[in-house]
């Protein structure tokens, strides 16, 4: 029981893992603190899901499809609505508040459309629903393949943020904005492509989602505070961090949910978030607070 | 400037009574819609009584509001009505205290998010409570309060919020607020206590939005958790003090007045497509105005005098 609820949480927390990466990109590096992010990532899941039921292509593939359809729509929606407010704030508070207060309004565009196409109810699909024996438990193959393809995504992404010449750019903003320019690093280019590159993995994310959960076209701002939690958790702009928290998070919330109730997930996050807020404001593995 | 508001005051009264008479000559939808207007009128301006000079964005207003409104439903049987407005209006503070002590010494932007899922928690552990402990999800609110009664209490809940902002505006603490809100650091050089300031103000608009929730709650007789702790309530208060202006003492009030309407009127001709065009108003109101109508308003009007200065010179 404790075994497969650790091996549950743990497939659980791989994908929470990747899709604060795309998060903690786009506040970290593009200073965007998102709020329509879980919207984003819901929106792929029902990419996933139309795909899967109507062109009957299996989400495998569908991600070849929406993970970059992800990039493209954040690109636009970085140089369309973004940018303008990025470059109208001189400090940075100012540009917080109102990228907060207008990813809130994208909130309920995207939520709209959602509930307008797909309705209010729970969606899932039935992909590789057949249980495989890890270590003795049996774990549903989607949620192993799921688990798989977060881990390869989320290295991925770290190689190329640590050993090419892009993601020095990215890093280098995310650490100094201010001196990232002398070098020759265009900031505003490593921002939008920054925001991007988050909407793709929240695209990943929700694709990853959909195999193995049931959603809803309101589920998006539980996703957005859960990739928050583990963002701050593991320390703004920090990839191993995220990781680590997100692992975290998703064996605590199984086990809440296995051993005390489904019903006080929410609730174990927050206080899970509440507690690093006071205790560690620059999380868990950041470094000292600034 | 005493005359001038004197007169101001004056006319507030004047106001005041025409609106108190309402329910003897407007009909049953105006009053409807006149309850509505105040709801959000007085949200709105207790909002930004603590948002607009601090400048801390609260996505949590309907956690309080329908912590006001549960707190009836709970106790509607139980205690006479006028205890049950103080016992919310307790709950409301205590639960401000809690939220506050445990956000408010951080950044803007945590404080954002935390706001941002209160409301889903508050929602979680109601419906988790009612589930587990009581055996059953939803309510029935029986009290003997018409239209006019609600209206009434709404009135007097709008009158002291506008009262109370007022004095926030003129007294010490509303001036270390604003020195709060320009800059956090040399307000804590000056001596300012900012964790007791900023808590003293967030608990007092959350009380007020607790009663203004308590205060409406007989008016929808059964009572969910997904009805009234509907997210669509704190985004609508931020959008009318946005658009009226945080910063003014009326500024939210006259922003509720034509987004009330206009979101009457949407619901009514779009119920599918209703959110989509919300969001849309939301991020243009953040584009073209971000200091308010009233503000936008009065730089249009400078622009314009210095304008007719110049042709008359």
């Amino acid at each position: 029981m404790l075994l497969s609820a650790l091996l549950t949480g743990l497939v659980l927390g791989g994908t929470y893992a990747l899709i604060a990466m795309g998060l903690t990109l786009q506040y970290g590096v593009a200073r965007i603190m998102n709020l329509a992010y879980g919207d984003v990532i819901i929106a792929a899941a029902f990419g996933a899901f139309v795909l899967f039921n109507l062109a009957g292509l299996n989400p495998l593939l569908g991600l070849l499809i929406i993970v970059p359809a992800g990039f493209v729509l954040s690109y636009l929606i970085y140089a369309l609505m973004l940018q303008p407010l990025a470059r109208r704030s001189g400090d940075r508070g100012r540009l917080e508040v109102d990228s907060i207060l207008a990813t809130f309004g994208l909130l309920f565009v995207i939520q709209g459309i959602a509930l307008v196409v797909f309705g209010s109810g729970f969606m899932s699909y039935s992909f590789l629903a057949v249980p495989i024996n890890i270590l003795g438990t049996p774990l549903a193959a989607n949620r192993v393949l799921a688990f798989a393809l977060a881990v390869l995504l989320g290295g991925g992404l770290y190689l190329l943020l640590t050993r090419t010449r892009w993601g020095t750019a990215i890093r280098a903003v995310a650490v100094a904005p201010g001196s990232a320019p002398l070098v020759g690093i265009d900031v505003d280019r490593v921002a939008r492509f920054a925001f991007a590159l988050g909407g793709a993995l929240a695209a990943a994310g929700g694709v990853i989602i959909s195999m193995y959960l049931t959603f809803s076209a309101t589920a998006g701002v539980v996703f957005t505070m859960k990739a928050l939690v583990v963002v701050i958790m593991g320390g703004v702009g920090n990839i191993p961090g995220a990781l680590a928290a997100g692992l975290i998070l998703g064996v605590v919330e199984t086990l809440v949910a296995s051993f005390i109730d489904p019903g006080l997930t929410l609730a174990a996050t927050y206080l899970i978030f509440l507690a690093v807020l006071v205790l560690r404001p620059s999380g868990l593995f950041g470094r000292n607070a600034s | 400037m005493t005359a001038r508001n004197l007169s101001l005051g004056l006319l507030g009264l004047v106001v005041l009574a025409l609106l108190a008479a309402a329910p003897f000559y407007a009909g049953p939808y105006p009053l409807g819609l006149l309850i509505g207007i105040l709801s959000y009128g007085v949200l709105a301006t207790a909002w930004a009584m603590f948002s607009g000079p601090t400048r801390y964005v609260s996505l949590a207003t309907v956690a309080f509001f329908g912590v006001g409104a549960y707190t009836v439903a709970v106790l509607g049987d139980v205690l006479p009505y006028p205890l049950i407005l103080v016992v919310a209006a307790i709950i409301g503070a205590l639960l401000a205290i809690l939220v506050g002590l445990a956000t408010l010494r951080l950044a803007g932007v945590y404080f954002v998010v935390f706001t941002f899922g209160l409301t889903e928690l508050v929602r979680q552990l109601v419906t988790y409570y009612e589930v587990n402990v009581t055996k059953t999800l939803g309510r029935y609110v029986f009290l003997p309060l018409g239209p006019e009664h609600i209206f009434w209490q709404l009135l007097a809940l709008g009158g002291a919020t506008l009262v109370l902002a007022w004095w926030v505006r003129r007294s010490r603490i509303g001036l270390a607020l604003r020195v709060i809100g320009d800059d956090p650091v040399a307000a804590s050089h000056l001596g300012i206590d900012i964790t007791r300031t900023k808590l003293v103000l967030f608990a007092a608009s959350a009380v007020i939005m607790t009663l203004a929730g308590a205060i409406q709650a007989p008016r929808w007789t059964y009572i969910e958790p997904s009805i009234v702790f509907n997210p669509t309530v704190s985004f609508l208060t931020v959008i009318m003090a946005l658009l009226g202006g945080p910063n003014r003492l009326v500024g939210p009030l006259l922003g509720a007045i034509p987004l009330f309407l206009l979101f009457e009127w949407l619901s009514a001709n779009f119920p599918n497509h209703y959110s989509i065009i919300l969001g849309l108003l939301f991020i243009a109101i953040v584009f073209l105005l971000p200091n308010g109508v009233l503000a936008f308003g009065e730089g249009l009007l400078n622009r314009l005098r210095g304008l007719t200065r110049e042709v008359a010179r």
